[in-house]
């Protein structure tokens, strides 16, 4: 038996500054906190604590899941929150006017995460950060209160599964088919108070962006925080973002773990995730020719430049057949997605194509589903009710499957020689 | 505490407990008006005799919305009972000083007679007179729930 340690157990041991394993809690401090348009209830509750943040450069605040703001009380709360900003003179508020996007998005690349950092964050996909190689986890919002009070947290050190994975995929696939096909694997709860530790070949060669879908999707398996082995991309990424000043940590060889996953690639085909479950896993095929009413591409799942050249490559040229949103998860995505023309083979397609933020797939604006209607998506989560209606039904897929089933207006596989999902060689 | 059950099955995620629509309100009684109801449209009428609910595997999974928990407690449940929790409702619920427990559901029905309070090791079911253990909770997550929740044991501890 090994007696080396997880990613986590080593990441959570430097913060205590002592040696934990699986099980014990630690007390830690957090390099960055995020959160979104929950501030402004967060500011109400930091505020019946204390009046100065403890720290206001390890605060970050984006606004993106009702931009702009669609009713009065989403505006009142924005300046809530922007008044709350200013007071305490916070370093990284992303307001409408400041380049910003979905919250998830922007600590990946703004520089916020990064390999060896602890992040925490009220939302539930703060694990997408994870894709740096940092360790990010999602918690409430009067627990961010008492974190901007105090700059700690509580942890209870997870134990790990292992994920290692070979190979590489196959033309038409995407790393969101491997990830609906782990949830389907594991189940719903299937990686519960766990970290999901992603390493392997079929890793090194997916993009960042790739990495993010996987482990914005670790919480839908319920883990704890999702993680994957920094490399050279992780660097160049980081370059890019500007991020400096961090110290790399991964898992011993001779790790613990609760339980180890080997995935080839290979065996990855076009999936969905059926209504109303993430785990309801189906190859695409199974479903084909399922009617939709409308079509999603976006989110912090997959709103990233590749998931939109991705899309493009299906949709350049043709119409689409139901109403297709476009949502990049950035003003960073649009501006490069612009400046790719992109954009251009979007509309010229018959697509709706929304400013950045998370849109319809929280159900709260922009594109929400009527009564009996069926949407395909690229976000991540299908539960009843989640994009609308109760009476609606969500299909989560990859963005090549999700704009090929725009063109037919039902759910389609694509087929295409030259389309190498968003792999980079 | 004591009383009668509402029982739901697995699964039962935050976004059935209180949807995304709603949770823009900073009044926690529109939370608890429109708790459960994708779910469950008897939901309030149930609440106004029974305050404990015991579910099975994964309750609260999703969303990290405190306003899950915050719209129960705020409709009246007093006690979650289910074979297992997610993660981050869980937390959750401790931090609004929700009380929660996870043990063995399926030999609790609809409308039993429950008693249990934080601290039990055991979960009394006086309908059925058995008594189920209760899985054991982090110590800092007892202290919280005792302060009522984070915010009062973080004002405890300034103190």
């Amino acid at each position: 038996m090994g007696m080396g340690k997880t990613f986590a157990e080593k990441i959570l041991s430097r913060k205590a500054g002592r040696e934990v394993r699986a099980g014990d809690i630690v007390v830690v401090s957090p390099d960055y906190c995020i959160s979104h348009e929950n501030s402004a209830s967060i500011c109400t509750t930091f505020s019946s604590l204390t009046d100065r943040v403890w720290d206001p450069s390890k605060i970050v605040i984006t606004l993106d899941h009702t931009v702009p703001a669609p009713a009065p009380e989403y505006a009142n709360g924005h300046a809530v929150i922007r008044r709350f900003a200013k007071e305490q003179g916070l370093c990284h508020f992303y307001d409408l006017n400041c380049h910003g996007g979905i919250c998830h998005q922007i600590i990946c690349q703004e520089g916020y995460s990064a390999p060896g950092r602890l992040i925490v964050g009220a939302d539930s996909h703060t694990c997408t950060a994870g894709a740096l190689g940092a360790f990010a986890t999602g918690i409430g919002r009067s627990e961010m209160a008492s974190v901007w009070a105090c700059g700690e947290i509580w942890l209870k050190v997870p134990e790990t599964i292992r994920v290692y994975v070979t190979g590489r995929l196959k033309p038409g696939v995407c790393a969101k088919d491997f990830i609906l096909y782990l949830a389907g694997l594991l189940g719903a709860g299937g990686a519960g108070y766990k970290c999901l530790e992603f390493d392997g070949p079929g890793i090194g060669r997916m993009t960042v962006a790739d990495r993010m879908t996987l482990c914005n999707m670790g919480i839908e398996m319920d883990a704890k925080a999702a993680v994957c082995r920094p490399d050279e991309k992780t660097e160049k990424y980081l370059q890019e973002a500007g991020a400096s000043d961090y110290t790399a940590i991964w898992a011993d060889e001779d790790a613990v773990y609760k339980r180890t996953l080997e995935i080839d690639l290979a065996d990855i085909v076009p999936a969905v995730a059926k209504p109303s479950r993430v785990d309801n896993y189906a190859p695409a095929r199974e479903v084909q020719g399922e009617e939709i009413d409308q079509a999603f591409i976006g989110a912090c799942t997959n709103g990233r430049i590749e998931d939109l050249r991705a899309a493009a490559a299906v949709l350049a040229g043709r119409q689409v057949a139901v109403r297709t949103i476009i949502m990049p998860a950035s003003c960073k995505v649009l501006e490069q997605a612009l400046a790719e023309g992109l954009i251009q083979t979007f509309v010229a397609a018959g697509c709706t194509v929304m400013p950045p933020g998370c849109g319809p797939c929280v159900g709260a604006s922009g594109g929400v589903l009527g009564d009996g209607e069926c949407c395909i998506s690229t976000s991540n989560r299908n539960f009843v009710g989640r994009m609308g209606s109760r009476r609606s039904r969500v299909y989560l897929a990859s963005p090549i499957t999700v704009a090929a089933s725009a063109l037919e207006g039902e759910i389609s596989c694509w087929e295409s020689e030259e389309q190498n999902g968003t792999e980079d060689f | 505490m004591r009383g009668k059950v509402i029982k739901y099955g697995d699964n039962v995620s935050t976004d059935a407990i209180i949807a995304g629509k709603y949770t823009k309100t900073l009044k926690v009684q529109d939370l608890a008006d429109h708790a459960m109801e994708d779910l469950d449209p008897d939901f309030h009428e149930k609440v106004k005799t029974r305050r404990i609910i015991a579910a099975g595997t994964y309750f609260g999974c999703g969303s990290s919305r405190e306003q899950a928990p915050t719209a129960l407690k705020a409709a009246g449940i007093e006690c979650i009972l289910a074979k297992e929790f997610a993660r981050i409702f869980y937390r959750n619920a401790i931090n609004v000083g929700l009380c929660v427990a996870q043990c063995d559901t399926s030999r609790i029905g609809e409308e039993d007679e429950i008693e249990f309070s934080p601290g039990d090791r055991c979960v009394k079911n006086h309908t059925t007179k058995e008594e189920i253990p209760v899985a054991k909770m982090p110590e800092i997550m007892v202290d919280i729930l005792a302060a009522g929740g984070v915010v009062p044991y973080y004002r405890s501890r300034q103190e």
